[in-house]
């Protein structure tokens, strides 16, 4: 039983940060109707960032608000100068952009601060905690508080707040938004500039856990994407459950499935998602768009 | 001379060049060139299923995979003649993206492209765990094929000249079929898929058809590659194939046949000359490759030629149809 | 369509005119030589997933640049080539075709991966082209009977698992042993290493088996079985981005197992420091090269040398990152080959000395270890040494551990 516990807590940690990218691709979908497959390298970047102003010799949470605010101002130049030129192109033409951002950002990061992995600091105390037998590390848990946190602005925001009405307003249906007067092209930016930040703080809470390097967010992205997807791209908190299924799940089926192993967990935990998906075309809490002819 | 004959008369003339390049140029180049067709095979028939049917698919490197080990493996354990092996490898990707259609067919946009990528990802773990099969994470060494019949050719020709006819043929093939009535029902699925229903095209069947014969061609162009590099392994078919084949039909142009060749030869090309501006790091001088050239081009390589002949024929000829937005999402 | 025909005729005849004219090619033995240089090549991931790697590379070209603005080597400079392959076989396969076809280069030279070097094992030794200590720990590239013109380099990973088998069983007879391993050709060699070490009749203290995907983000639920299986003794195979997160998870979960780790991980700057150093007291590794950030070698000449070159040849190069000093030494190693070869390059010679090598010794390799080669020889270095983890640097301990010896 304890093996059970244990296992679902690990798992809770890693779907955590599978939860924490995953808010920033539905960010980026949510104002712009796009998967940003650079979000990854963008929040390792952000992270790097981070970590140079660190080792300048910054306190931990000032260097953590600049970051913010850079990667907003960084998230907001990007779709400026790299996505608006190409907005009215085909789908998969921004999709193929997105990669372009991928492999700049990866290869630019390798350039300046070399492959060699780096340790990460983590605001939370280092010792885990321990219930009954069960332990429980205590920057994971401060992991899935922050992700719950940043879910919670990102309902209030986009439920309550003008600013994030016109945003989603502006992703729908962006000519019947413009005649209201909401500055559409503005809304993607600043749609970018939010999915910038919170891939920001994804990056800053992996890299205590991962470490440091170029390819950091290479897999955990592979997974954002499926949790994302399980989840329903259109609703935050199914991804952010989304995001805890795939991580538990994952791990029992590593330690129960014996015959399988190790070796094809990556596998079963897929052909699982897929199952889901077939009963449930648009994920597990996203909405079925009705469509007219 | 009208269009046709004009059409004709230019294909003519690049197949004469292209069977002119094996006397022409060294063997490296002509390998070069060899991956190019395959690489255009396996984008033509990614094409067929994301631009002409508009179904997102990020795991055609699973069916080139496929392909190439179905294909090694008899070569390898049944000592197969390869040239029985290539049509098996398409047969059998045929029923595999067959069956993998038909559930897919619930699927849609982002949520098909996370099914197909898990294909993509699945596969290579899965060639790792039948170990005795597939030599596991090692692979399996090939040899290169001499050419038949005492024709005086070396390999690197023979198999120039093999993939080239394989080509030939399969375009030959894929022109008909998406130029004809099965290629309009295809298309409107694709457009409206309500409508193209009430006007009687059974689009289920149309569909896994379709996601049949796309993995079919992609089958048969891994299948070529493994006699091409003669070796394959799992570190051959990673995550990256599939976006690689993505990024060249796109690049390429999707919804068009010459832009799969254009593409294959954007994928094979352009990542060497990135790194001949810049060693330090490659990847960044691709990843502005792709930017331009999607900022330059939306519609791929193919369409802005198709933009641009239009432009200049206006005068002769009534209105063609605009490329249209691929509806992918 | 008359026009068609008329083409198709003319495409026959310019195809038939070149199957007749096709070029006969001969074979040489001197190629990529000049009175002023010697052309070498080489393949590495500059891009793509397994980049970390590419320094080997940069810092092999750094190196070789130190030669050149030396003198070069009897007169002639290194011309070093090297091309991005991504670590991608097919890609591997494009660009040693272009480096011996096209650029015409005398040998091939520390190719990196165990999957790209087999994708040109054949056809290196198909075309009798030197490929020189390739940089990978897989077994196979010592074959001179089969394969006479490729070489190894660094102690193969299947020895390092019977290094480790056998003390385990020296020290731990009986114990419960589990293992945690990558999924993929550098994993499954080691374990292969390890439970051949242990032999048919111990393999049963071998309790549990775990693997990972090089994609997978945590290893957490794989050391939470291991824990769970009851092993006192866990074999540590994995890269060190996880071997961080192995060491940290099974400190935090209060697991103490006796913790072998397999030498990829072995640097302190990158695996052991984040990991904590008082996690990582007592850990056991083997090694073969000076830990470039272990304090003791602080003073040791190869290693200020090293610094001395790096600081002025590739000073972006991270001056704890042991791939650097890897590089460093096997490009020295190359310039003795060729060196030791005068001034009869051919590849034939090239091959020869290659497998000539006596008691070399290497700024960076532990003291005590050499590189030699015999015509049937073709594992350069094969002499690894256990060492324990005192909490600040390697102590090494027990006797030198030798492959070739063993035999």
């Amino acid at each position: 039983m304890d093996i059970f516990v244990q296992q679902v807590v690990s798992g809770l940690a890693t779907g955590g940060i599978y939860a924490s990218v995953a808010l920033a691709l539905v960010m980026i979908y949510q104002a712009t109707d796009v998967v940003n497959f650079g979000q990854g390298s963008m929040a390792m970047f952000a992270t790097y960032i981070c970590w140079a102003m660190l080792n300048a010799g910054m306190p931990y949470w000032g260097a953590f608000v600049a970051t913010l605010a850079i990667a907003f101002v960084g998230g907001i130049v990007v779709e400026r100068v790299v996505i608006r030129p190409v907005e009215n192109a085909p789908i998969l033409s921004i999709v193929i952009v997105t990669l372009g951002l991928l492999v700049i950002f990866t290869s630019i990061a390798g350039w300046i601060w070399t492959y060699v992995q780096k340790p990460f600091p983590s605001p939370f105390p280092e010792r885990p905690l321990k219930v009954g037998n069960i332990f429980f590390g205590a920057h994971d848990v401060g992991q899935i508080g922050v992700t719950l946190i940043v879910l919670l602005c990102i309902y209030l925001f986009f439920r309550f707040t003008p600013l994030g009405l016109a945003m989603r307003a502006a992703a729908h249906n962006p000519v019947s938004s413009r005649l209201c007067g909401i500055r559409v092209g503005w809304m993607l930016a600043l749609g970018w500039g939010l999915a910038s930040v919170f891939g920001a703080v994804a990056g800053m809470l992996v890299a205590p856990v991962l470490t440091l390097d170029p390819n950091m967010m290479g897999g955990v992205q592979l997974y954002a994407f499926a949790a994302a997807t399980l989840g329903g791209f259109s609703s935050p908190g199914g991804v952010v459950l989304g995001g805890f299924i795939v991580g538990i799940v994952e791990n029992l089926v590593g330690t129960y499935v014996s015959f399988i192993g190790t070796e094809l967990k990556l596998t079963v935990a897929l052909a699982m998602i897929i199952v889901v998906l077939l009963v449930k075309p648009t994920g597990l809490f996203g909405t079925t768009i009705v469509k007219r002819v | 001379m009208d269009a046709r004959a004009q059409r004709t008369l230019a294909i003519l003339a690049l197949l004469a060049v292209a069977c002119a390049l094996p006397f022409t140029m060294s063997n490296f180049r002509l390998f070069q060139f060899t991956q190019v067709y395959v690489y255009a095979i396996a984008i033509l028939g990614l094409n067929m299923l994301t631009g002409y049917n508009g179904q997102f698919s990020l795991g055609h490197g699973a069916f080139y995979a496929i392909g190439a080990y179905v294909s090694a493996i008899m070569m390898d354990k049944w000592n197969v003649h390869y040239g029985w092996t290539i049509p098996v490898a398409g047969v059998l990707c045929l029923v595999v993206g067959f069956l993998f259609g038909l559930p897919a067919l619930r699927l849609e946009g982002l949520y098909l492209a996370l099914a197909t990528f898990s294909l993509a990802l699945a596969v290579p773990q899965i060639l790792k765990y039948f170990e005795h099969w597939t030599g596991g994470s090692q692979g399996l060494v090939l040899s290169k094929p001499n050419a038949p019949f005492g024709l005086p050719l070396n390999p690197d020709q023979w198999l120039y000249f093999l993939t080239l006819g394989v080509l030939i043929v399969l375009f030959w093939l894929g022109a008909n079929l998406l130029r004809g009535r099965v290629g309009r029902a295809i298309v409107a699925i694709r457009d409206n898929h309500i409508a193209a229903e009430a006007m009687g095209i059974n689009t289920s069947l149309y569909k896994s058809l379709v996601f049949g014969v796309s993995a079919a061609y992609t089958g048969v162009a891994g299948a070529l590659s493994a006699s091409v590099i003669a070796y394959v392994a799992p570190d051959s078919f990673d995550a990256f194939l599939s976006i690689t084949l993505l990024i060249g039909s796109v690049i390429g142009g999707l919804a068009s046949i010459s832009g799969a060749v254009l593409g294959a030869m954007f994928i094979q090309f352009i990542p060497n000359w990135a790194q001949d501006i810049s060693k330090a790091a490659p990847w960044a001088i691709f990843g502005v490759f792709l930017i331009v050239f999607m900022y330059v081009m939306p519609f791929g390589i193919a369409g802005a030629i198709r933009l641009l002949w239009i432009r200049t024929q206006r005068s002769r000829v009534a209105l063609s149809p605009e490329p249209r937005e691929t509806a992918a999402t | 369509m008359v026009l068609t025909r008329k083409l198709l005729v003319l495409l026959l005849v310019i195809g038939l005119a070149g199957v007749t004219l096709a070029p006969v090619v001969s074979a040489q033995t001197v190629v990529g030589v000049t009175a002023t240089e010697v052309k070498i090549g080489n393949t590495n991931p500059y891009s793509g997933p397994a980049s970390a790697y590419g320094t080997i590379g940069k810092a092999i070209g750094a190196y070789f640049k130190k030669v050149n603005d030396e003198g070069g080597i009897n007169g002639r400079k290194i011309n070093y080539i090297s091309y991005d392959d991504g670590y991608a076989p097919p890609k591997t396969v494009e660009m040693v075709r272009k480096l011996v076809e096209s650029d015409g280069v005398a040998l091939l030279f520390q190719t990196l991966g165990t999957p790209p070097n087999s994708a040109i094992h054949k056809y290196m030794n198909q075309q009798k082209v030197p490929h020189l200590f390739v940089a990978t720990g897989a077994t196979k590239w010592n074959d001179a009977k089969n394969f006479p013109w490729t070489m190894g380099f660094q102690p193969n990973y299947q020895t390092e698992g019977r290094v480790y088998a056998a003390d385990v069983l020296k020290k731990h007879p009986g114990a419960k042993v589990g293992i945690l391993y990558q999924n993929d050709d550098y994993g499954k060699d080691y374990l292969k290493g390890f439970e051949d070490g242990l032999g048919e009749a111990n393999k049963k203290m071998i309790v549990m088996k775990q693997s990972y995907e090089v994609t997978d983000p945590t290893i957490d639920s794989q050391i939470v079985n291991l824990k769970n299986s009851g092993a006192t003794v866990f074999f540590n195979i994995t890269i060190p981005k996880f071997a961080v997160q192995a060491i940290k998870k099974a400190h935090d979960i209060g697991w103490k197992p006796v913790h072998y780790l397999n030498n990829v991980s072995s640097s302190l700057a990158t695996v052991l420091k984040p990991a904590g150093l008082e996690a990582s007291k007592d850990l056991i590794t083997a090694l073969y090269m000076k830990e470039v950030t272990d304090p003791q070698w602080r003073n040791d000449k190869g290693f200020t040398d090293w610094v001395v070159f790096m600081k002025k040849y590739y000073p972006e190069g991270a001056l704890d990152d042991q791939a650097n000093a890897y590089g460093y030494n096997v490009a020295i190693l190359m310039t003795t080959v060729i060196k030791q070869c005068g001034n009869d390059l051919s590849r034939e010679n090239i091959m020869k000395q290659a497998a000539n090598l006596k008691n070399v010794e290497l700024p960076l390799l532990l003291p005590g270890i050499k590189v030699n080669t015999s015509p049937t020889d073709f594992a350069p270095i094969e002499q690894e040494q256990l060492a324990r983890f005192t909490g600040e640097k390697w102590e090494l301990y027990g006797e030198m551990f030798d492959a070739f010896r063993k035999q």
